[in-house]
């Protein structure tokens, strides 16, 4: 039982019938627990990575050169940012099936306003964005006020919004965005320099040591039990090594794609507003009891507005981004798996699509493990036959891992 | 022991006349009830006899048709939750309305988070730890979900959370429904130290046994008029009658029925 100088029990300390995990060991205990009872978190989307790219190496060497790693970060980024919008609404229970068109439309308002009415480009990709934002109103009123589940009224979407971009981009079917344009350089060629990459990297680590040292600060001093100074110390030095190393490596191909470190802002900033504003907590409490949330006097339509709003704004700027990917704003653009990916991607880094329960870097661990296998089965000379039934199936298998890990915490009494 | 009938002070909480009507139904008509601060006033009444109607108008989820209600010796009309709330009125409700995926202390300030954009969770960890521990509540870690808390200690957040506005009137339906025997023990226990911090208690139960260890004042509802108020020394059989309107009822032929078998064995 841990005690302040004053040799008072802690406030949160006072029960003993609890046992109270001490220092690195009973970090690593409560770790261990939290994982017997099905509360996986990150840990099955670690163990796959790590398992596909060890068998992906093995086929095809060149798999984990800096090069290839860095095409992957470049891909990652534009259905990365996707999948981050889906993140959003299964956040609260809901699902946007239509992501991949709402891509492929702001990827056709950008071409047409851009290259074909002259537009300012920061002027057209707003505009994208506002579409997007329009799309997430009309699914918000169809949801609020018809009572039309989000499942229908996004597949019908994802009809509707497609044949829009159809409309837009007419008969010549795909416009090409000019080269060397700065939004083109962004999604093919601009990479931070090494100095930058490796400065981000150090960075990140030193804010995640401050931040937490701070909390554990104001616990200690609100008499509350701080969190193990050890753990603290040894989370912050292995994010930063990880980042250094990965920054280095890369650094020796062309380095770290800036379009990937625009994503990495993103999540970064999406992780915080899910879990230290009051926005996310209502989010959260609205994906787990959506009734307890409006007793509570949360504003439910207002929070599955701004799911609905988010999701599809970050599926705009998605499509944007692909669009800038290749150059090009063409009918095929969002279609495919531009959909199913950005939805795995959320589930496989653990997002889970029964609400209530997710986080931000799921959907960054998520697009890593998708693109991953995109990747090394290109690599492998695969056809997209074989590549569709391969990711089809790690999608199911994470679908089922989240259903058995649900299961399991309820059994526990975790849910 | 305060009398049944005249608790001395001003009440806390006073209806008069209160009726409400749905359409051609008349779930309440003509209802008077006193609630004064410290002051535990059990609601009885059979299924349909107008508890939870009364319980709903009193939280502002329905306006009732007709009648006068006074809240701290001013007249108050509640035309939603939100505003009895803000008068100092809180429900705990039967299923008690927590969301298990979020941790105790999110569970306790949902809705009323310290901090928009940088929530503030060492300071609502201090303060759900002061309000559970002013209840003497025994929660093992309030970080951990609200799934993994008993029954007993689920109730106990719930009762924490509307204490959280510091209400002066606080009405609990039905608290000990779904509790084993020693969590119908704590929750009562927990009744007691809301009222002896000089709340009112409105508590809705079925069981004459817990109404009568805690309860200041019984008042007994009859298809949807008062039909009596008693002490808790109150009989069983008096209580039974007034519920069921009539001193021949089931329960009593019941009990006379095994009282002379009990006689007829030798």
């Amino acid at each position: 039982m841990s005690t302040d100088p004053a040799g008072k029990t802690a406030l949160d300390r006072s029960d003993a019938r609890v046992r109270h995990d001490q220092g690195m060991a009973g970090a690593l205990r409560g770790f261990g627990d939290r994982v017997r009872s099905g509360d996986l978190g990150s840990l099955p989307v670690v163990v796959g990575l790590a398992v596909i790219w060890t068998v992906f190496q093995t086929l095809n060497p060149v798999f984990l050169s800096a090069n290839n790693l860095v095409n992957l970060l470049f891909d990652c980024s534009t259905v990365g940012v996707i999948a981050l919008g889906i993140v959003a609404i299964l956040m609260v229970g809901e699902i946007d099936l239509s992501v991949g068109s709402v891509s492929g439309l702001a990827s056709a308002i950008l071409g047409v306003l851009w290259v074909n009415a002259d537009w300012p480009v920061a002027a057209a990709i707003v505009l994208a964005l506002l579409a997007g934002a329009a799309v997430g109103v009309v699914y918000a009123l169809l949801f609020n006020r018809l009572g039309m589940p989000s499942f229908v009224s996004t597949l019908a979407g994802l009809l509707a919004i497609l044949g829009l971009q159809l409309y837009l981009l007419g008969s010549t079917g795909s416009i090409n965005l000019p080269y060397g344009s700065p939004l083109v350089n962004l999604g093919q060629l601009w990479v931070m320099p090494p100095l930058v990459s490796c400065v981000l990297a150090v960075l990140a680590g030193a804010a995640m040591l401050v931040s937490n040292l701070r909390t554990a600060a104001q616990r200690r001093a609100a008499g509350l039990t701080p969190p193990a100074l050890g753990g603290i110390v040894l989370r912050a030095a292995v994010l930063t090594v990880l980042l250094l190393g990965v920054a280095i490596y890369l650094s020796t191909d062309r380095g770290v794609p800036v379009m990937f470190a625009l994503f990495g802002i993103l999540v970064v900033a999406m992780d915080y507003a899910l879990r230290r504003t009051k926005w996310g907590r209502s989010m959260t409490a609205v994906g787990g009891n959506r009734e307890a949330a409006r007793r509570a006097g949360i504003d439910v339509r207002r929070t599955y507005l701004s799911a609905f709003v988010l999701c599809s704004m970050l599926g705009a700027l998605g499509g944007v981004l692909s669009a800038a990917r290749l150059a090009s704003a063409s009918q095929q653009a969002g279609t495919g798996d531009v959909n199913l990916n950005a939805i795995a991607a959320a589930v496989i880094g653990g997002t889970s699509l029964f609400g209530g329960r997710g986080n931000a870097y799921s959907a960054l661990l998520g697009i890593i493990v998708i693109q991953s296998i995109a990747s090394g089965l290109t690599l492998l000379d695969l056809s997209s036959s074989l590549r569709y039934m391969i990711t089809g199936c790690v999608l199911a298998i994470a679908v089922i891992v989240d259903s058995l890990a649900r299961r399991s915490r309820m059994s526990h009494g975790r849910a | 022991m305060p009398n049944p009938t005249a608790p001395g002070g001003e009440p806390v909480l006073s209806l008069r006349g209160i009726c409400k009507q749905f359409g051609a139904v008349s779930a309440l008509s003509d209802i008077d009830l006193d609630v004064h601060a410290g002051e535990v006033v059990a609601l009885v009444g059979d299924n349909g006899a107008g508890k939870s109607t009364l319980v709903k108008v009193l939280a502002g989820v329905h306006q009732p048709t007709s009648g006068t209600m006074t809240f701290g010796g001013r007249p108050v009309a509640l035309a939603g939750p939100g505003e009895a709330l803000a008068l100092g009125i809180a429900t705990v409700f039967q299923d008690l309305a927590l969301c298990e995926n979020l941790d105790v202390v999110a569970n306790i300030f949902l809705g009323r988070e310290l901090g928009r954009f940088g929530l503030d969770e060492v300071g609502m960890e201090i303060r759900s730890w002061t309000l559970l521990n002013e209840l003497a509540a025994r929660i093992p870690s309030v970080r951990e979900p609200v799934a993994s808390l008993s029954g007993g200690q689920r109730q106990t957040v719930a009762i924490a959370r509307s204490l959280l506005l510091e209400p002066r009137l606080i009405m609990l339906d039905e608290p000990t429904a779904a509790l084993g025997v020693a969590q119908t023990a704590e929750v009562l226990n927990l009744i007691e130290r809301v009222r002896d911090r000089g709340l009112g208690v409105i508590m809705i139960s079925h069981n004459m046994e817990d109404v009568r260890a805690v309860a200041d004042r019984i008042v007994v509802l009859r298809l949807g008029r008062n039909n009596g108020v008693f002490g808790p020394d109150a009989s069983n059989g008096e209580l039974v009658s007034a519920i069921t309107g009539a001193a021949d009822n089931s329960v009593s032929r019941r009990a006379a029925r095994l009282g002379t078998d009990a006689e007829a064995r030798p």
